[in-house]
């Protein structure tokens, strides 16, 4: 068998063939095929074409939005995030079990009800829109809505990869800086920031990765005004939707090219954290 | 991403008397969290009870959204069970053996984690749509994939398609494959040892990747949406309905149906909860 197979290590256990077999069908058909498809149907443009699709004012300006807000919104929770893992690992207070409970909410709630809530919550009308409204803030139908609702899907992302990395901060290290005359601030800054970063980075490249490809909870608040509020996946959607397949394929193709740029993001802050955690332990 | 709360946090900050700095933080991470989750979650129920219990039971009963309930609950029987099928089987052949090309296999299940819901949706209209690759063909047998219920079933299968095989591989590759080859080489068949050997010890696992998976695929939104064509009544999902009563105006309507989904994902977390909770302890 292994002479037949140099690329698989001999062992007693069945099943091999039939497992990967099946395994490796269905991703093809489900998954490589599909996305082959809008791989090619995006080639078949000229490049002239394909370069004026991806680049004109309306496309220019979702990508500017969708990447901003982006941004924005893992940037808000790399910093409360933060706060609430910190939070939650160092002090008891009432409610404490209930907010852990329901950090995981947002990867649970479908994209169109967490859309629909926070439209009507953030409306000039809504229970919280009331009161911004009063002292000047628009949210629903501009920018800082689709910054709320990207925040509220990258918030898990953030909480849950810095929390276990909180718990193993050594207090030995900390206890022994604070008795050297290290002031609170500078514990953390030069004691418990270095040791968190890499799971603070990693829960950023999450949160922006979904947030970037993220279309349910955004286009209810957003408004979806063409050049001011419109997000990329929206414009995707509109083009679908006049039957400009080829459009929607160019723009589609910008996206999976960005998605496969983040997948590299992603594995690349983790093999920095891996890298850490051997560094430390040898 | 699973928590685990100690069960006395050490509490590094009170050795230094500066007890503003704990209620600053605490306040500030529950003001967050009201702002952008908790008033938002509260309002679903706010709204979709706002004209009263007995409007609520009406609206949950319009022909319409009982389809929609329907679609959603058929689809997710359908792909649920497979895409457990395909995790189980990736997870044997990745974690039992070891072969050429695994990482990249791992990477390629991933995928789908980091495509849009909406290039999800994409890629199947361009494969069966009216000007697809396969739409003159298609429409010469008259066959409909693209705005019908085939094409809701692959969309939902393309985006929930790594969350069984995500949550079982590390914890059979955890596992090891010993037990595994003793069983083999006692005698038993590859099926006795994976369900007598392999299955009790990833059942917890398996649990939480099929509650995850259901989730996602009872409250899809993005990918269904380019596929469905909203066709009342017949290609529209619950969240789908959702978004028609939204757009409708029809705002109690709207928020009774999303009630529901949040039901579902609320129902989801305990079964987390419960799993985190009693899982370890089993074994």
């Amino acid at each position: 068998m292994a002479t037949t197979r140099p690329w698989l290590s001999p062992s007693v256990l069945p099943g091999f063939g039939l497992t990967l077999g099946f395994a490796g069908t269905f991703l093809t058909l489900i998954v490589l095929i599909p996305i082959a498809a809008l791989v090619l149907k995006a080639a078949s443009l000229p490049l002239a074409d394909f370069w004026r699709i991806a680049t004109e004012p309306r496309a220019l300006a979702s990508y500017r939005l969708t990447f901003g807000a982006s941004l924005l919104a893992a940037t808000i929770n790399a910093i409360f995030g933060l706060i609430v893992a910190w939070s939650l690992v160092r002090y008891r207070f009432p409610g404490r079990r209930f907010i852990d409970a329901i950090i995981d909410l947002p990867f649970a709630l479908p994209t169109a009800v967490s859309g629909i809530a926070l439209a009507t919550v953030f409306a000039p009308n809504g229970w919280v829109g009331q009161w911004l409204t009063a002292i000047g803030i628009d949210v629903a139908y501009t920018w800082v809505g689709v910054v709320i609702a990207l925040t509220l899907i990258g918030m898990p992302f953030v909480v849950r990869s810095v929390q276990p990395a909180l718990e193993e901060v050594e207090a030995s290290l900390e206890e022994a800086a604070e008795s050297l005359g290290a002031s609170r601030w500078m514990v953390f800054r030069r004691v418990i920031l270095p040791t968190i970063a890499p799971a603070l980075a990693t829960g950023f490249t999450l949160a922006l990765a979904r947030a970037i490809g993220e279309y349910g909870s955004v286009i209810f608040i957003a408004g979806n005004l063409p050049l001011r509020t419109e997000i990329t996946p929206l414009l995707i959607v509109i083009k679908l939707e006049q039957y400009d397949y080829l459009g929607a394929a160019a723009l589609g193709l910008v996206m999976l090219c960005v998605s496969f740029l983040m997948l590299l993001a992603i594995n690349g802050v983790n093999a920095w954290r891996i890298n850490l955690l051997s560094g430390r332990r040898t | 991403m699973t928590s685990k709360l100690p069960a006395n946090p050490r509490n590094v900050s009170g050795r230094r008397a500066t007890p503003w700095i704990p209620f600053l933080l605490i306040s500030v991470s529950i003001a967050f969290l009201g702002l952008i989750l908790i008033v938002p979650v509260a309002s679903v129920i706010g709204y979709a009870f706002s004209k009263g219990f007995s409007a609520y039971l009406v609206a949950l009963q319009s022909p319409d959204t009982v389809a929609a309930i329907r679609l959603t609950l058929i689809t997710a029987a359908i792909v649920v069970p497979v895409n457990t099928i395909f995790g189980v089987a990736a997870a044997w052949a990745i974690a039992k053996f070891d072969f050429r090309g695994k990482h990249f296999l791992i990477t390629l299940i991933d995928l789908p984690f980091s495509v849009s819901p909406v290039i999800a949706g994409l890629v199947f209209v361009l494969l069966f749509g009216a000007q697809g690759w396969f739409g003159p063909w298609l429409q010469e047998r008259d066959i409909s994939i693209v705005f019908a219920f085939p094409g809701i079933v692959l969309a939902t299968l393309l985006v929930t398609f790594p969350y069984v095989a995500r949550e079982i591989i590390p914890v059979m590759q955890l596992q090891g494959r010993e037990a595994e080859e003793a069983a083999v080489s006692l005698g038993a068949g590859g099926w006795t040892a994976f369900f007598r050997v392999t299955l009790p010890g990833i059942r917890w696992a398996l649990v939480y990747g099929v509650i995850l998976c259901n989730a996602r695929a009872m409250g899809e939104f993005g990918a269904v949406s380019v596929v469905s064509g909203h066709i009342r009544g017949l290609t529209t999902t619950m969240p789908l309905q959702v978004e028609i009563l939204y757009n409708e105006y029809d705002l109690a309507g709207a928020f009774a149906v999303a009630s529901l989904l949040m039901l579902l994902a609320l129902i989801t977390l305990l079964i987390k909860a419960a799993v985190e909770a009693f899982g370890p302890a089993r074994h």
